[in-house]
């Protein structure tokens, strides 16, 4: 620490070189951030996906649905401890731009299923009593400057209701929030039975199951016994657990998200390499000054912490720095900024940028750094 | 010398000497490389699902979907409504009576190669009528599915990217199995990520009964399409909306191609800024070398705008060679790869390809050349302010 000051000193040396490289840095790790938090998009879904919780869906096509006869008889199947159901409302707001997810559910077995949903209790009992009441998720809330008792429209490109029209009348009765950071709250949830009732068509059936078991392990088992039980009925089923669901069903979106993962990586090395070589070559041209330094009596190991304190300390500053706003845009700004859902820096990532950030700073230091120790006064000063 | 002259000849002068700064030349060029490469390739995804979406569109072919449906599988038009449709005006009449197919969109699950994983792979009843009405597609291999069969005929796209589509083999869908029993191709549209069967099989399979969910007509000439509106519009017993085929794939592609841009983009112009900073730290360092031979240049009568612009044209060429390098990677590696996503709008696989087209790679020079301009004009007005003789006595 005692030669902080000739350190900050020889940082500052070319000012504008300094700036311009930890500017690049910062530049640098904005992108890794924000890639993280892109990531977070394509793999949280799997994350906060439970393993203890199954879906079970129509085998042939997840858009065809089951009849609701299924609920009682899963319910029934010994290691089963909850069941609820949900459907596909496929609604938008006012433009087919603002699309969202919208689930028609039964209340009180799906916040039991899903206890990651806060509800406040009066707003829950609201809910239940209003046949046209909805919760809507925070995020939602945020973007549409929704608040409760509002009565909000929603048109169904798919549901008809019975006086043949496309557009439902609903009163928003409760706000939700995840208690996972990471988890998703652009979703709305409708009653069951006031969808069930009012569409012309489709009714008595269900989109999907959703069931909560006793404990992991017997996952495998139970999926199998509902499978087989409707193995010779004309809807047959595929069980498989909720996580094994979100990683199928991101699998979908297939490599894109990987060669936009590849893509940066690149990006994020070839400027890191970029500012490395720039700080390379400032100790290059300070060959002389550091063989002055070692005339003056330093000894080698300190010259070579020197030169690796200089490089580490920009790197620190530009990255820290470029993490901290990825952590501002992605988590603070959120999702009014983008909306994207599960768009979240965690602190794991922000925990492996650190460790980039160390890595470059010594990755860029070293072999200016050893070479710098390695110096022999006399040839250093006779390259003057 | 006129000082024209002069510019020319300190900017040669500059350019010869590149070889003695290659080591921060290439540098900067490097940065540059990497952000038209990444432009390019990423924006490369967002025009080539748009292409193979609008591929699949006629500007003569109507799309009739239920009013305010989102995509065809959120559509249903009964029977009775595409007789309707059938006998009303601008609809084209061939041989068979007129050009109208009634069809249904549904997804099936099924592996795909390259993750073993089920996908929604869209299957599609139609009748007869259909192949008609889709000028280029046609079978290559085997044959059409006969009518009343489980027969289906598969994409080009589709038999390439998803397990057991080949031409003979049978695939299990729920309690029915269907047999494979031809290929077709349609200039590498969407329609080839699709599997095609006779639309009463697929509604008696997923028991729809006697209704469809959109109707293709083919009309008189792409200006028909008024007509054929207006007459649905006027008509009580439908609720329609009628789009030519060309703008609706254009919608169905929209988000997808949205979302890329809007990651594209911003990400452009984030690296964009770092190669900024790239090219001016290459261009300080280059006049700080040279600024006893600037100043030099100076004393002997060079005017401050000469050696202005050759610096500004030497960060302007490693621009440009950046910028050719990065395009022409992105185009070697990336152009014609095929990929298959999930399409949020139709809810289905569309297989693609990579589509680096000229226009990207202008707008990445053009990217490129600015990011020169920016990172030479700086570095080149520091060069000519500094005083002749400050500059001389410098060691």
């Amino acid at each position: 620490m005692k030669y902080f000051y000739l350190v900050w000193k020889s940082l500052w040396r070319k000012k504008i070189r300094t700036l311009l490289t930890m500017m690049s840095v910062f530049v640098a790790f904005l992108l890794f951030g924000l890639l993280s938090a892109l990531n977070q998009v394509f793999d949280g879904a799997t994350d906060v996906a439970s393993a203890q919780r199954l879906i079970t869906l129509d085998k042939v096509s997840i858009i065809n649905a089951l009849p609701s006869a299924y609920l009682t008889r899963i319910r029934a199947i010994p290691g089963v401890t909850e069941v609820t159901h949900a459907d596909w409302f496929g609604g938008y707001f006012q433009d087919p731009r603002n699309q969202f997810a919208q689930f028609p559910v039964d209340p009180e077995t799906y916040l039991a299923i899903y206890p990651e949903l806060k509800l406040p209790a009066d707003q829950r009992e609201k809910w239940q009593r209003t046949r046209d009441g909805i919760v809507v998720g925070r995020d939602l809330v945020e973007t549409y400057g929704w608040s409760i008792g509002d009565r909000i429209p929603l048109y169904s490109s798919i549901w008809t209701n019975k006086d043949g029209g496309q557009v439902w009348d609903f009163e928003v009765t409760g706000i939700f929030d995840n208690d996972d950071p990471r988890g998703n709250t652009q979703f709305i949830l409708i009653q069951y039975d006031y969808f069930d009732e009012g569409r012309a068509f489709g009714q008595g059936t269900m989109g999907w199951f959703v069931l909560s078991i006793d404990s992991a392990g017997g996952a495998a088992s139970i999926s199998n016994q509902i499978d087989t039980q409707f193995a010779n009925s004309p809807n047959q089923t595929k069980t498989v657990t909720e996580a094994a669901f979100a990683e199928s069903f991101i699998g979908q979106y297939g490599n894109i998200a990987l060669i936009i993962t590849l893509i940066l990586t690149a990006v994020f090395f070839t400027i890191l390499l970029v500012a490395g070589n720039t700080m390379a070559q400032s100790v290059r041209e300070r060959i002389p000054e550091l063989a002055v330094l070692k005339t003056l009596g330093f000894e080698d190991r300190s010259v070579l912490g020197i030169v690796l304190a200089e490089s580490t300390f920009v790197m620190l500053l530009g990255g820290t720095l470029g993490l901290l706003a990825a952590w501002f845009i992605a988590n603070v700004a959120g999702p009014s900024f983008i909306p994207l859902p599960g768009f979240y820096l965690d602190v794991a990532a922000l925990l492996t940028g650190l460790g980039y950030i160390v890595l470059a700073g010594i990755a860029a230091g070293i072999f200016p750094a050893l070479r710098a120790m390695r110096l022999t006064i006399i040839d250093a000063l006779a390259r003057v | 010398m006129s000082w024209l002259q002069q510019i020319f000849a300190v900017t040669a002068l500059n350019l010869r000497n590149i070889p003695q700064r290659l080591g921060a030349s290439v540098v900067a060029i490097f940065g540059v490389a990497a952000v038209v490469g990444v432009f390019a390739g990423v924006l490369s995804m967002a025009n080539g699902f748009k292409k193979t979406m609008v591929a699949a569109g006629a500007e003569d072919t109507a799309v009739i979907l239920r009013a305010g449906a989102t995509g065809e599988m959120a559509s249903a038009v009964s029977n009775e409504q595409i007789q309707i449709i059938s006998t009303s005006p601008g609809v084209r009449s061939g041989a068979s009576g007129p050009e109208v197919s009634g069809e249904l969109y549904v997804v099936v699950d099924v592996d795909k190669k390259s993750t073993n994983e089920p996908a929604n792979v869209p299957l599609r009843g139609v009748q007869l009528g259909a192949f008609g009405i889709r000028d280029n597609l046609s079978i290559v291999e085997g044959r059409t599915f006969e009518t009343g069969k489980n027969e289906l005929v598969a994409g080009r796209s589709a038999q390439r990217q998803f397990k057991g589509l080949e031409v003979g083999d049978r695939i299990p869908f729920g309690v029915t199995e269907w047999t494979v029993v031809g290929a077709f191709e349609d200039n590498g549209s969407v329609s080839e990520s699709e599997l095609w069967a006779d639309v009463r099989v697929i509604q008696a399979a997923y028991r729809r009964g006697n209704t469809y969910q959109t109707v293709r007509a083919k009309l008189q000439s792409p200006a028909a399409i008024a007509d054929l509106r207006a007459a649905l519009d006027a008509d009580p017993r439908l609720d329609v909306d009628v789009v030519n085929e060309r703008e609706f794939y254009s919608q169905q592609s929209e988000a997808m191609t949205n979302l890329i841009s809007y990651i594209g983009y911003p990400l452009t112009i984030l690296m964009a800024i770092g190669a900024v900073f790239g090219a001016l730290n290459t261009m300080y360092s280059s006049i700080s070398a040279r600024a006893k031979e600037i100043a030099t240049l100076r004393a002997i009568g060079f005017r401050p705008l000469s050696i202005l612009v050759s610096v500004v044209v030497e960060s302007g060429v490693l621009a440009i060679i950046g910028g050719l390098l990065g395009g022409g990677l992105a185009w070697l590696f990336l152009n014609g790869y095929t990929v298959s996503t999930l399409n949020a709008a139709s809810f289905s696989q569309v297989v693609f390809d990579f589509a680096v087209s000229g226009e990207l790679l202008m707008q990445g020079l053009v990217a490129a050349v600015i990011i020169g301009l920016i990172g030479g004009l700086f570095p080149a007005i520091r060069a000519v302010r500094i005083p002749v003789t400050t500059a001389l006595r410098e060691l």
